[in-house]
């Protein structure tokens, strides 16, 4: 009988229906009625609207209904004193405009495109007050969160670096990044009677979904049916429920029929959380033999002034090199702009080209390799919460990526190397994420003719969790893959967590690997056998010599006491070999080695791809992708994908990801310690620094775009 | 124009005061194959845009991965609006509606275009291939299975664009070197950033042809 193990590259088990077109997405779902509903969007960034006119968008063709301020259905999560209240934006609430592009009217309409045509009919009028939206204005007006996490933190001393021999203090700046997933956010929402709604939407966690609709209408949690099968990338723009999700639910309930309210690109750049806009400061001192002696990392990223986003952009600085002092400040500054969501490496990735880039300073004021100062200041344990590593690669990943890009042939010093009018120049970034693992229930289901089916209301916005859970469960019953069905996107499904910071393998994975191990154990048990009996056993006959029409499990899993005596965390070293074309200031990344610590790798092939695809992320953090603001107005504008530059495939160098693939002995019972966020947190650095080794030029604002090399 | 209930409170002058007026010159100037007696009715009697609206559709024949489709549309609808909510094909994306991501590649008389670039209309008479029509039955085109092979995609939603744009590529002989590749794929964004594998994909279908 063929063998599935974990390890194994297996292609993905939904990859037929993916290149066939065969893959619903959340608005394709033919719905009889089917509506459609379009957004208006208010054109001042604060202020009130004191009036609309919505007379002309009423009667146009096909209009079944205009939601304002001044008409909507009250949302009773929305309302004062609310059971279960909501955070975030009350669209349609009130009359109050926070920032440009803030929704204002909802039009249903029969079809997209009378949708689309009576939403440029509603008018409005407003009592514009005065806005603040130019970050670099209102630098001093950042505050600390209100969370209590976010305080100042200081080990040793504060501002150590200041009395050390050598120093580097420097400011870098990162501009706000979109998620821009290629799939539009969409949600298709429909009510049964006036207690039950079911949804298909872009989700992230089918089950936050649930609870958030549910406290928004005040239903049962029961009585709220979120689908959302596959996902069309969301790198954490789906990861909370969004105001225009409710807004379509209460469109659906309005006129009694299935909404489906979609946004377009441009809403998509203020509806749907971003990156936001940082600047840090780093301050190093180190000793003139390459030892650190202290590390001050200051962060300010704007918010909306509607709602606090707050992310661990400092947090890095603590923990990931040995040094006696430590401490670091996070600041937000309050704007009127849509509020910021996690996005791919969250705080981390910001975090690390920051401090990356100041560490790669300091290699060429001490006349250190970058990789030398790193091993200076390697720490086998982990100096915040001193606590032992659960599992730390990252001298491994150094070694690996130096042999495979070619270190040594780096030049020591800065524009020293050329390729015709290119030069040539290497650079290294380091990352680090925290490794997690929630609480997952996972039902299984073994049918006489021997196949399995296996359920739980995880997601996969693309790295391939449904093909990751296939071979676990192949490797552990020892059964095909192909015998194995595995199903995810429904809230009806047991419960899993919400597919975000890189926790579903270790989380659904650890489940899977359980539920699977107690079905064993009882098929064991019911052919008569010692239940950690490990001779193989035919599954099909033991059912069908029972007459059992099916055997069904469901497991809970969660970690133990070993989260708490012990620090996890994924680790990665990316190299970047960039050429920078002398005359125009091109950048182009040429070669990109992705080393990573994450445990043990189950999917080999799916795994690689979501390595490439982070690098390909963290070049657009580096190169091309800046979301630019006209502070007169309050309105992005390169609020689309031809103005703002995602990579395209001619800016994608050849990648190599290489995973150490040891298995952590704490985290779960695989090993296996999370790979998503870690593939681009590192590489805006590595490839920063290469630029700097081409060009003796050190860019500190991302994107390293070609003027910024010419003029620096 | 006043008494007209509906009328588009601003760019009157742009649209020479109402829809109507269009009707009456376009169907004049053009549409010898619509009822230009009915249109030039509804708009002489100021029927309500509601009732006009319904003659505003007009018929289109097109044939869509072989079968043969006659609809009446709005001259608004793109393409892909036609495929994705009245045809039922959902397997082209629409990611940007502005041309600019390439999720809603498809074969228009054997050329790729961008279906949310091109009006449904303007397809009369053509033969549109999408992503469903590219298997044969169960067995799936050799640039689908150098897809899953290669791992050329992740989350899947820009896949249907780039396997309709990788088809054309290796027709129009673009496949000569990896950076050719690339450089012609650029239209078709990823933003999972499974450009190497899918560069490998095209390439494999290339050499097995050649």
């Amino acid at each position: 009988m063929k063998k599935d193990k974990i390890g194994d590259p297996l292609s993905r088990i939904d990859g037929r229906l993916k290149v066939t077109g065969g893959a619903k997405y959340s608005g394709e779902y033919k719905l009889p009625g089917l509506t459609y509903g379009v957004l208006v969007s208010a054109t001042i960034p604060c202020g009130t609207v004191s009036s609309m006119d919505i007379q002309a968008a009423g009667k146009a063709p096909g209009v079944l209904a205009v939601i304002t301020p001044f008409n909507a259905p009250k949302v009773p999560g929305y309302q004062p004193g609310a059971a279960r209240p909501v955070r975030g934006l009350k669209l349609f609430n009130d009359d109050k405009v926070y920032f440009n592009g803030q929704p204002i009217a909802l039009v249903v309409a029969e079809t997209f495109e009378r949708a689309t045509y009576a939403a440029s009919l509603v008018k409005a009028t407003y009592k514009a007050e005065p806005f603040e939206t130019d970050f670099h204005k209102n630098f001093d007006k950042g505050v600390i969160p209100n969370e209590g996490r976010y305080k100042d933190y200081v080990r040793g001393e504060a501002d150590a670096y200041k009395k050390a021999p050598v120093v580097v203090e420097q400011d870098y700046m990162l501009p706000s990044e979109m998620h821009n997933p290629m799939e539009l956010h969409v949600t298709t929402a429909f009510w049964d009677g006036d207690d039950k709604v079911t949804l298909y939407t872009k989700s992230q966690g089918v089950i936050g979904s649930q609870r958030s609709i549910a406290n928004a209408f005040g239903l049962e949690v029961a009585n709220v049916q979120i689908n959302s099968r596959f996902v069309g990338g969301a790198f954490g723009s789906s990861l909370r429920t969004w105001p225009h999700e409710v807004a379509a639910v209460q469109a659906a309930r309005l006129v009694k029929r299935p909404v489906k309210l979609t946004l377009t690109r441009e809403q998509m750049f203020t509806l749907v959380g971003y990156r936001p806009l940082t600047i840090q400061r780093i301050g190093l001192g180190a000793t003139t033999d390459g030892k650190l002696m202290g590390i001050t990392h200051e962060s300010h990223s704007q918010t909306a002034v509607y709602e606090e986003f707050t992310e661990n952009a400092v947090n890095v600085s603590r923990f990931l090199y040995a040094s006696p002092n430590a401490n670091t400040r996070y600041k937000v500054v309050p704007l009127n702009v849509g509020v910021p969501t996690p996005m791919r490496g969250p705080g981390e990735a910001t975090g690390s080209f920051a401090l990356e880039s100041a560490l790669d300073e300091l290699s060429y004021k001490l006349n250190i390799d970058p990789i030398e100062l790193r091993l200076k200041n390697y720490t086998d344990m982990d100096p915040e919460r001193n606590l032992p590593w659960s599992s730390k690669f990252l001298k491994e990943c150094y070694q690996l990526g130096a042999e495979r890009i070619g270190w040594e042939k780096r030049p020591t010093k800065p524009g020293m190397q050329r390729d015709g009018d290119w030069m040539v120049g290497y650079g290294l970034g380091c990352g680090a994420f925290g490794a997690y693992r929630s609480k997952t229930q996972v039902r299984i289901k073994l049918t006489p003719d021997g196949s399995v089916n296996i359920q739980t209301a995880t997601s996969d916005i693309g790295p391939g969790t449904g093909t990751a859970m296939t071979l676990i469960a192949a490797d552990i019953l020892g059964i095909p893959a192909e015998r194995i069905s595995f199903e995810l996107g429904n809230s009806a499904f047991p419960v899993a967590p919400t597919q975000g910071g890189s926790q579903t393998v270790s989380s659904v994975g650890s489940a899977v690997h359980d539920v699977c191990i107690a079905l064993k154990q009882k098929l064991n048990t019911l052919a008569g056998l010692p239940a950690d009996n490990t001779a193989e056993i035919e599954y099909a006959t033991i059912l069908q010599r029972l007459n059992l029409p099916s055997l069904e499990l469901t497991q809970e899993s969660q970690s133990g006491e070993e989260a708490r005596k012990y620090s996890m965390y994924s680790f990665s070293a990316h190299f970047a070999q960039v050429h920078v074309h002398s005359l125009t200031g091109i950048v182009r990344v040429k070669r990109l080695v992705a080393v990573v610590d994450g445990g043990k790798i189950v999917n080999h092939k799916t795994a690689s791809s979501q390595m490439i695809g982070g690098a390909v992320g963290g070049i657009g953090m580096a190169l091309t992708e800046e979301a630019i603001f006209d502070d007169r107005f309050g309105r992005y504008v390169n609020g689309n994908l031809a103005d703002y530059h995602v990579p395209v495939n001619a800016d994608a160098p050849d990648i190599e990801a290489i995973f150490i693939d040891k298995p952590d002995p704490i985290i779960n019972p695989i090993g296996t310690k999370g790979l998503g966020e870690i593939s681009l947190i590192g590489v805006a650095a590595a490839v920063a620094n290469a630029v700097f080794n081409a060009t003796g030029k050190r860019i500190r604002d991302l994107p390293i775009t070609p003027d910024k090399v010419l003029m620096t | 124009m006043s008494k007209r209930r509906n009328a588009p409170p601003e760019g009157k002058d742009l649209l020479k005061g109402s829809r109507r007026d269009f009707l009456k010159q376009s169907s004049l100037l053009s549409a010898a194959a619509l009822t230009p007696g009915t249109l030039i009715r509804a708009a002489n009697e100021q029927w309500d845009e509601k009732v006009a609206d319904a003659f505003e559709k007009l018929p289109l024949n097109l044939e869509v991965n072989g079968v043969k489709y006659s609809v009446n549309v709005e001259p608004r609808v793109t393409l892909l609006d036609l495929l994705r909510e009245q045809l039922n094909l959902t397997g082209s994306k629409k990611g940007c509606d502005r041309g600019q991501c390439g999720a809603c590649t498809v074969h228009v008389n054997g050329v790729r275009i961008n279906s949310c670039l091109s009006l449904a209309l303007c397809n009369e008479g053509k033969k549109v291939t999408t992503i469903e029509g590219l298997a044969k039955g169960d067995v799936l085109h050799p640039m689908q299975e150098a897809f899953i092979k290669h791992d050329g995609f992740q989350c899947g939603y820009c896949t249907s664009g780039q396997i309709m744009s990788a088809v054309a590529l290796v027709k129009e002989g673009r496949t000569q070197s990896p950076g050719e590749i690339s450089e012609f794929m650029s239209g078709n964004i990823c933003r999972c950033g499974a450009y190497s594998n899918i560069v490998k994909a095209i390439q494999e279908v290339k050499n097995s042809q050649s």
